[in-house]
């Protein structure tokens, strides 16, 4: 430490400026590197191999440049055959909207069962905030996949949600709820639920609650208060929540292969499916790319509300 | 007023005990003595003992908790970096486009994370021949840029809560950007640096999608043998080994958010 900057002492101002500078450039750089060649690139790796064709080799798709040995030129061989396959095939595109539908089925759950939770943790005192906030993140700390497991055991036939429904007089016959659709909203409700409650607490508790207690004094009712003041105060919380929930639900593959039925028809799981079944890389690659041009506007616009809500 | 209190604080019941009936229902079962796991047959730590034999479940545990600790530790150093980058470093070229490269991680769906990822790996062994073949080391790349996100955006929120002028006195004194650094900035964040560490450590410890894209062939982690294992129905043995990990991470969590709330008090009084 002494040496260096006895040594940085007899530089000139301008050599000093410039090791600032290249110093400045090296911390720059490190993550924006490692960003570049593990985040970006791979999206454009994956382009590349939507446009070429399956084929039984190591790996198994065509090259995308041909080189002619005796002609000593190259020929680009591109197909947009995967994507028209997409296109004409209903199963992609019912995969495609069934994905939307159970994403913002579940997105909706989520708000309305998160906004009283995050409601009541922004109202309550400082020891019980911090003991209810703990016990919104707990969860979230646990494993995923074994909180969605735990769901398995909770709706099968003789599992204690219907044992529960039963010996309430409710139903008389088990439910079939494990592989349908309902037990995937409950899944992506269930797990997701910490990623809508937290930016909603977070506004929620910036909210000055006196402009309540003024629309309550001007006669508002509570149902009026809440709708004309509270909601709309809230809303960058509710969109910050709502797009954590949404955009990462639409591709899930975890929730719709254990609790789903094998007719639950979801983008995440046809992926898979098509890359870990068939075997068939560029027709995958072609699937991923669909899914990030749909979910490109929802990030997007993540991206610019979050400065805000986050 | 009371209605409504009483309305809210029954909605958010309902909400918790949503959220816990599913783990306190995982762990009772973790004690029952019969095969069936939901029918009850009484108390037992068989299936604990059970678990504690079973070689591959461990084997798979011992390799999930060393990919997880190299991939947390280089993800907080480098998503320490972007943090820092990002929200200390001013304006430069590109930074709008670092800033969506760190965001864009965190809601990316797996599959296309993991899928991209192996695709890059493959080409990339095809052009320069490493990484040869798939294993601990792609694993680890994967994990360690999708963990940096989480790490750069709490560092991030750290930075900007923080009152610069600790950091102006220290430059008005003659501290070099260095040491400026290392002795002012790094402790001041090192709460969100180790909070950011073991988020890192968990998500990569749970990650089955992208270490089932990225892994070779003999490498499975323990989300992918306990994937394979539930895929088929419940078993009695994960039951156990999911208690155990709730266990020691409430016991964390809870710890680490009573060693914040006394530092918050310390620092802000």
């Amino acid at each position: 430490m002494i040496n260096a900057s006895t040594n940085t002492t007899q530089l000139t101002l301008l050599q000093r400026l410039q090791t600032i500078r290249l110093g400045r450039w090296f911390v720059i750089l490190m993550p924006m590197l490692w960003l570049a060649a593990f985040f970006f690139i791979p999206f454009l790796v994956v382009f590349k191999i939507s446009l070429s064709e399956a084929m039984i080799a190591v790996p198994p798709y065509s090259p995308l440049l041909e080189w002619d040995p005796n002609n000593a030129y190259a020929t680009l061989k591109v197909t947009f055959g995967n994507y028209l396959f997409l296109f004409e095939s209903r199963f992609y595109l019912d995969a495609y909207l069934s994905s939307l539908r159970i994403a913002a089925v579940s997105t909706f759950f989520t708000l309305i069962i998160g906004f009283p939770i995050a409601y009541l943790i922004a109202r309550s005192g400082s020891m019980a905030r911090t003991i209810l906030l703990s016990l919104v993140i707990l969860p979230f700390w646990t494993s995923f996949l074994l909180r969605v497991y735990a769901w398995m055991s909770l709706l099968k036939k003789n599992g204690l949600v219907n044992d529960t429904l039963m010996s309430l007089g409710l139903i008389d016959q088990p439910l079939q709820i494990l592989q349908t659709d309902v037990a995937v909203y409950i899944g992506i409700v269930y797990t997701y639920l910490p990623f809508m409650i937290l930016p909603l607490y977070t506004t929620l508790e910036k909210m000055d609650m006196s402009l309540i207690e003024a629309a309550k004094d001007l006669g508002a009712k509570p149902w009026r208060a809440f709708c004309s003041v509270t909601l709309p105060l809230a809303k960058p919380g509710i969109i910050a929540g709502c797009l954590l929930v949404f955009i990462p639900a639409v591709g899930e593959f975890v929730i719709p292969s254990l609790l789903g039925g094998s007719d639950t028809l979801m983008i995440g799981r046809v992926l898979w499916d098509e890359f870990f079944l068939n075997r068939d890389w560029p027709l995958a690659s072609a699937v991923a790319i669909i899914m990030l041009i749909v979910l490109v506007g929802p990030i997007m616009f993540m991206r610019n509300g979050n400065k805000e809500a986050l | 007023m009371k209605n409504h209190s009483l309305a809210l604080k029954l909605s958010a019941g309902f909400g918790f005990l949503f959220l816990y009936a599913p783990i306190v229902a995982l762990i009772i079962y973790s004690f029952n003595e019969s095969k069936l796991v939901t029918v009850w047959g009484g108390w037992s730590l068989k299936w604990y003992v059970e678990l504690f034999q079973n070689e591959q479940i461990m084997n798979a545990a011992w390799v999930s908790l060393k990919i997880a600790f190299i991939s947390a530790t280089l993800a907080s150093i480098l998503g320490t970096l972007a943090g820092f980058v990002l929200s200390r470093m001013g304006k430069f070229r590109g930074k709008t486009m670092m800033a969506g490269w760190v965001t864009a991680p965190l809601v990316m769906p797996e599959v296309i994370t993991g899928l991209s990822l192996l695709l890059l790996f493959v080409a990339m062994e095809s052009m320069f021949g490493w990484p040869a073949g798939r294993g601990t080391t792609t694993i680890v790349i994967a994990h360690t840029t999708f963990c940096l996100a989480y790490v750069a955006v709490v560092v991030q929120s750290r930075l900007s809560s923080l009152d610069e002028t600790l950091e102006e006195a220290a430059m008005d004194l003659g501290a070099k950007p260095v040491s400026l650094f290392f002795l002012i900035t790094l402790p001041l964040i090192s709460p969100a640096i180790l909070s950011g560490w073991l988020l890192s450590f968990t998500l990569s410890l749970d990650d089955l999608v992208i270490a089932s894209f990225v892994s070779g062939p003999g490498n499975s982690t323990l989300p992918m043998v306990i994937f394979s294992k539930v895929r088929l129905g419940v078993t009695p043995e994960i039951n156990a080994l999911a208690t155990l990990m709730i266990l020691v991470v409430s016991v964390a969590v809870i710890a680490a958010i009573f060693i914040m709330r006394r530092q918050n008090r310390f620092q802000n009084p």
